[in-house]
């Protein structure tokens, strides 16, 4: 049989979702031995050139990690998705959005503000922002766009399957590393994980879901035998897909919702309010206020790795005044 | 053409359907903007079919259920009284405004009451603007 070609791309990540693939240690020889790898940006020397030279469909298996959040990671999906039979994608932020996702609680105009202005290491008087295009002694520099929300890999193109995880883990890698091998894959849409919740794989000890207080991780030193839940530490199983392994569970640590909504779950956080609300002994207003204060940042707690994926994807921003030159509006941006 | 709000009302089968049918059998007239979904309970209502309306269209969700005390099934509306307002709290960080999302309570008999409520979040509505599903402002 001749080796399947075999392409890796990082976007808007953290480089994390590279090393998990690292991470499957000697096992990487298989990799090797089924598959020749056509583009790893982060080990080896291939050119986006060397891409756009292949024919359609040249490429077997993409592994897409990152979202989508500027010009350049656009069009390299596109490519890809031109060049590939099978589209993946690979850890949380290009199924859900993921930490990047997070800046869809504000716009590029902010985030420019925030990095070039007031962050305490500028010293930026005259307002110096990243352009598109700059002249500098007659030649043209050019720069990626940055787009004022972030999308997931899917919003961009079409994508056959989801490996979700901040990062994978390395089961879930060889459970596609085998499945490619042999050719058994799953339909497309497919998400390689479990089908049931994190709460349903979780072993800990479970008695009667009633909390009277939430308590911050950082505030508790919890029972590592316990469900978290009821210790009153905001743990997202509820509405999170399982499959990981119960890494933080295992490490003493809320579950912070990486493998994304389980199967029949529309929107993570809505559910994860419903769940958490619920068990929360809370009666006359002043309790239910208390229980309101105690959760301090419910958009960014409950949408950790979902926001971009989530049925309102970003935060509605107020009208702009005047609009900027390169604003680009969601509609263009989500409306493909 | 001039701003018509669209509400969806989720409305609790024992008291609230109730009371807005006594609304409507005893010929008060109010506005015509509010869309009644007939539910079982207040409870019933998922945090998620209140963002589903919005992302759908809709420019405000009202959800009435019995008053404290008076659910059917004991204890429903005690739990949409804790569901909703952290549920507003969360799309208050998403730019979502207060008047958008709200919570009554309804008996069968409060016919008066479930009018004045549609007509006034009407009214609050229609100074809102519409609600943009797809991120609104000119950076959406």
């Amino acid at each position: 049989m001749a080796k399947l070609k075999l392409a890796l791309y990082w976007a808007a990540s953290c480089g994390g979702c590279d090393v998990a693939v690292l991470d499957v240690n000697e096992k990487i020889l298989d990799v090797a031995e089924i598959a020749d790898i056509v583009l790893w940006p982060i080990a080896l020397d291939f050119k986006y050139h060397h891409v756009e030279a292949m024919e359609d469909n040249a490429i077997d298996v993409c592994l897409f990690n990152g979202a989508v959040r500027n010009s350049e990671q656009e069009k390299i999906a596109r490519l890809l998705r031109d060049k590939s039979k099978t589209m993946v994608a690979f850890g949380s932020c290009a199924c859900f959005g993921g930490i990047p996702a997070l800046g869809n609680f504000t716009n590029r105009a902010e985030i420019f503000e925030r990095a070039y202005v007031e962050a305490p290491s500028n010293d930026n008087p005259g307002r110096t922002f990243p352009q598109t295009m700059t002249q500098v002694d007659g030649n043209e520099l050019e720069l990626p766009e940055f787009f004022d929300t972030v999308l997931t890999l899917a919003q961009v193109v079409d994508v056959e399957y989801f490996i979700p995880g901040c990062p994978p883990p390395v089961d879930l890698i060889l459970k596609v590393v085998d499945a490619l091998a042999t050719g058994q894959l799953p339909p497309p849409g497919a998400v390689i994980a479990s089908d049931k919740t994190l709460c349903d794989e979780c072993d800990r000890k479970k008695e009667e879901k009633k909390i009277t207080k939430i308590y911050r991780p950082h505030e508790i030193i919890p029972d590592p035998e316990r469900c978290l839940l009821e210790q009153g530490i905001i743990c997202c199983g509820p509405a999170t897909r399982g499959g990981c392994g119960l890494r933080c569970i295992k490490a003493n640590m809320p579950c912070r919702g990486c493998f994304g909504p389980p199967a029949g779950v529309v929107d993570q956080g809505a559910k994860l309010v419903s769940a958490i609300a619920s068990i929360y002994q809370a009666e006359s207003d002043e309790e239910i206020a208390r229980m309101v204060k105690e959760i301090v940042d419910p958009a960014g707690t409950l949408y950790r790795f979902g926001l971009a994926d989530s049925l309102l994807r970003r935060k509605r921003m107020p009208l702009a005044k005047a609009p900027s030159a390169v604003a680009r509006p969601l509609v263009e941006v989500i409306g493909r | 053409m001039s701003f018509e709000p669209k509400i969806v009302g989720l409305l609790c089968n024992w008291c609230s359907y109730a009371g807005a049918d006594l609304a409507g059998t005893s010929r008060k007239k109010y506005a015509p903007n509010v869309r009644v979904v007939r539910v079982m309970c207040s409870g019933r209502v998922e945090p998620t079919f209140v963002v589903k309306a919005l992302q759908s269209g809709a420019d405000g969700v009202l959800i009435c259920g019995c008053h404290p005390g008076d659910c059917h099934y004991i204890e429903g509306n005690h739990k949409a009284a804790r569901r909703i307002p952290l549920l507003k709290k969360m799309l208050a960080q998403l730019g979502i405004e207060e008047e958008r999302v709200r919570l009554e309570w309804v008996s069968a008999s409060e016919g008066d009451r479930f009018a004045s409520i549609v007509d006034e979040m009407t009214e609050q509505i229609r100074e809102l603007g519409p609600f943009n599903p797809n991120g609104g402002g000119q950076d959406g």
